[in-house]
């Protein structure tokens, strides 16, 4: 019982922890990009896209083509989405929140527009479904049912649950031990020194957000490879999207911490189930917790107003070199 | 001693937009010398600096390093060449260490190693002299501590050409002391250094030479030796202007406004103020001198009305009435009512007081608008008090309507200042009037607040120049951490009195209770 309900926190958790490392990446830039939900889905549609049209394309799809191109897919469309939004604040320095938001409600609807139309485009009906791709990103490491609970809580997931894990503690590395996550912290807290001290301000912060953007991207695509097992629902990636970015100030802008984190949100997410007797009115109460507890974490951190646990200080503001 | 010329600049231009910043600006500097650049506000020191160190591209122009053409399109090309810059405005990133701050941007060969980074760090501060922690995070510095780091990192860089963008104006004397000793110190070891300022006695004190620029270009080179103060300010404002502030003995003084043990503290408990009491005079000016955010802000706000306090009273002696009155019962509103008035300018200037995006007009109703008896606005009576303020105090600006915002910085402070005398108070309270004003202009509000005291209005006068502080007040109150460190009579106080009191730590307080 106990297994199963860590095993199912984390498997809620994962699309919430791409989501979360690929935000804070981009944060430690100075970029709040509130279109994060929008690439999320993006990178779910895009990825079942790809696999969808490969799958209909060959008479027996090949293993590793399975695997590759999907995955090309939605990295590609979600750094897309991420760099549209690059472009439009660093460039042209539109501002972040609107942008931001644009973009989302266009990464949805794309999503949407997509996910229910492909396969008319190809003369079938209903939704897609790319069964034989997803059991591919499904499929566990072979040893995982023999060893019971430490089996299932360690042992039985597809590989993107150690991806999403493994991305996290590198970027926490490098934001932390790396000269080039030094130089991307200077730029998120203080654009003009930085720039004073010779780093590329604006190379920096392109790369973080779209770097960003393709991570957050996997998110979405492993839910609907993993989880959902590879058939697409409109608006079934739901709010997690938004709840990544409620993970990254819970996690104090460190990708470490969000994997704890993201596994307490999997849990609450899902905590309604292990609850007997729950209304249609109090599963609502109970789908809302991640977001209490997300306010309950920064009225704890604005009230001990450490300066590290504190977003970075030139987030949301756009950078020019020769503002008098 | 062969001099050898370490950069060279030959007719740099620079402009933005219609405003030229420099213009046929020419300025050498030698290996082991100090050369001052001096210039009023808007004369182009900074514009012309940041183009040295790559901030800013020249329009026209070239520079030389030890001889060679060099183009500086960036701050990386400016370490190149080993030019250093301590900007004004520090550029620091508050979370991070002083070692972090100082290899920021640094892309040696060398693996990241901040402890060996820490190392070395140490060594430069033992080697000209500097305290410094490398492990220390900003945020916990005092200004002269972050001032440390900025020199050290642009050293650690082996920077052998160092600019230096008005130093002192944060530093206590003492500091300010120290700093010189460090420069000479460097000057001696073969480095040329460009400090830029407009206080005369330093430039004077310090520099080999100095280079005047005015209106963008550059009057002309003097050797420190050969001049004075008198012919320094010629050049910077191209005319004979009197330097002496007219100080009359206080007439016919009575206590205008007691503050009584008055205490507060901020959200985290933290006292700000800490068992402040004095009182102030009716046709006098009372001085507040202190290291930056020792408690004068919250002072000041108290006795506004802005502040909560935890304990205490301000009694202030209403002269219309002769009634007394505790101005801790009453509301922001009621106190300005009163004949209470604060003029306070924030280091970004506006913020307080005056909103960037109206004009003046607009800003002069932010305090009359309640006067108003029908529903509209009336905009005659501020337009009128405008229209005075701008001829009274020659302020700049195209006409009345212009936004506060692109007024230069001294022509928004005159107007700030201007509506409050206007309202003819009975305490006026001004905060950093002159900050970042150039001498003319400064010199104009000194005068103003003196003829308000003339008039019997009780001035309180919060400074940075402890030198303006002795001219101008007649006392001087200094703080420090919150409390009262001293009173003094400015006709006999000396600088280094002042400057010991304001550095008087609590330890030293807790000895003498």
């Amino acid at each position: 019982m106990f297994a199963t309900i860590i095993n199912k926190a984390i498997v809620q958790g994962i699309p919430l922890l791409f989501g979360s490392t690929g935000e804070i990446l981009t944060e430690k830039s100075g970029n709040l990009n509130l279109g994060i939900p929008g690439i999320m889905y993006m990178g779910g549609s895009a990825g079942i896209i790809g696999a969808y049209i490969y799958e209909q394309s060959v008479e027996v799809p090949h293993p590793a083509l399975c695997i590759i191109i999907p995955l090309l897919a939605a990295i590609i469309g979600s750094a897309l989405l991420a760099l549209i939004y690059s472009f439009l604040t660093i460039s042209l320095r539109a501002n972040q929140n609107v942008t931001g938001l644009a973009l989302t409600t266009f990464g949805v609807g794309f999503g949407d527009f997509f996910g229910g139309s492909l396969t008319k485009i190809f003369g079938e009906g209903g939704n897609i479904s790319v069964k034989t791709t997803a059991d591919y990103f499904k499929t566990t490491l072979p040893f995982a049912d023999d060893l019971g609970a430490i089996g299932t809580i360690f042992f039985s997931y597809g590989f993107l649950v150690y991806a999403a894990i493994i991305i996290a503690l590198i970027c926490a590395w490098f934001l932390k031990r790396t000269r080039a996550g030094l130089h991307l912290r200077a730029v998120g807290e203080n654009p003009a020194t930085a720039d004073a001290a010779g780093i590329n301000v604006t190379k920096y912060k392109y790369l973080a957000t779209v770097i960003g953007g393709a991570i957050a991207g996997l998110g979405g695509f492993y839910f609907i490879m993993d989880y959902t097992g590879g058939s697409w629902t409109n608006g079934g990636f739901g709010d997690r999207g938004w709840l990544a970015i409620a993970l990254v100030i819970f996690a104090l802008w460190k990708p470490n911490i969000g994997i704890i984190g993201s596994i307490i949100f999997g849990g609450l997410y899902i905590a309604y189930a292990y609850i007997p007797g729950l209304g249609r009115a109090a599963l609502a109460i109970f789908n809302m917790l991640p977001y209490v507890v997300t306010i309950i974490v920064l009225i704890l951190t604005s009230a001990r107003n450490k300066k590290e646990n504190q977003p970075p200080e030139a987030l949301g503001l756009p950078y020019f070199r020769e503002e008098r | 001693m062969e001099k050898t010329a370490a950069i060279e600049l030959k007719n740099i231009s620079k402009s933005f937009g219609s405003v030229v910043a420099n213009k046929d600006v020419c300025l050498t500097v030698y290996k082991g010398e100090i050369l001052s650049v001096l210039g009023e506000n808007g004369s182009g020191k900074t514009t012309l600096m940041n183009m040295i160190s790559g901030i800013y591209f020249p329009d026209e122009g070239q520079i030389f390093v030890n001889g060679e053409e060099v183009v500086i399109a960036s701050p990386k090309d400016a370490f190149k060449y080993k030019i250093g810059m301590i900007h004004q405005h520090f550029k620091l990133v508050d979370i991070f260490t002083a070692a972090e701050n100082i290899i920021l941007g640094l892309e040696d060969e060398k693996k990241y190693d901040i402890k060996s980074a820490a190392k070395k760090v140490k060594e430069i501060g033992e080697k000209y002299g500097f305290a410094i922690d490398p492990m220390k995070k900003v945020y916990e510095m005092s200004v002269s501590e972050k001032q440390t780091v900025e020199i050290i990192r642009v050293l650690y860089r082996g920077a052998d050409i160092l600019i230096l963008d008005e130093p002192t104006a944060v530093l206590t004397p003492q500091e300010t002391k120290k700093l010189f000793n460090i420069l000479r110190r460097m000057r001696d070891d073969g480095k040329a250094i460009i400090i830029i300022t407009h206080k005369l006695h330093e430039v004077l004190s310090l520099s080999d030479r100095v280079s005047v620029l005015r209106k963008g270009e550059c009057i002309g080179t003097v050797n420190t030796a050969e001049t004075n103060e008198n012919q320094l300010t010629e050049m910077m404002v191209g005319k004979k202007i009197s330097l002496n502030i007219k100080r009359s003995e206080p007439k016919n003084s009575v206590d205008r406004l007691k503050v009584e043990h008055i205490n507060c503290i901020n959200r985290e408990g933290v006292p700000l103020l800490n068992d402040i009491s004095f009182t102030a005079r009716s046709g006098e000016i009372l001085g507040i001198a202190g290291i930056a955010g020792s408690g004068q802000r919250e002072l000041l706000e108290s006795i506004a009305g802005l502040q909560h306090l935890t304990s205490g009273r301000i009694v202030y002696e209403n002269p219309k009435t002769g009634e007394t009155e505790n101005l801790r019962d009453k509301t922001p509103l009621e106190i300005r009512e009163l004949g209470v008035r604060l003029s306070f300018v924030p280091e970004d200037r506006l913020g307080m007081g005056l909103v960037g995006n109206m004009d003046i007009v607009d800003n002069m109703m932010l305090r009359s608008y309640r006067k108003g008896k029908s529903i509209f606005l009336e905009r005659k009576a501020p337009k009128d008090l405008a229209e005075e303020i701008i001829k009274q105090l020659e302020v700049v600006t195209p006409n009345a309507n212009t936004p506060v915002r692109r007024l230069s910085g001294g022509n928004v402070q005159k107007v700030l200042v201007g509506r409050e005398i206007a309202a003819s108070p009975s305490v006026l309270m001004a905060a950093y009037p002159v900050r970042g004003l150039d001498i003319n202009s400064s010199y104009t509000i000194y005068n103003l607040l003196n003829q308000q005291k003339e008039n019997g209005v009780a001035v309180i006068y919060v400074g940075e120049d402890l030198d303006v502080l002795l001219e101008l007040c007649d006392r001087i109150m200094v703080l420090s951490g919150g409390k009262i460190s001293g009173i003094v009579d400015a006709r006999k106080a000396t600088k280094e009195q002042i400057g010991l009191l304001m550095t008087k730590s609590r330890e030293v307080e807790h000895d003498e209770e």
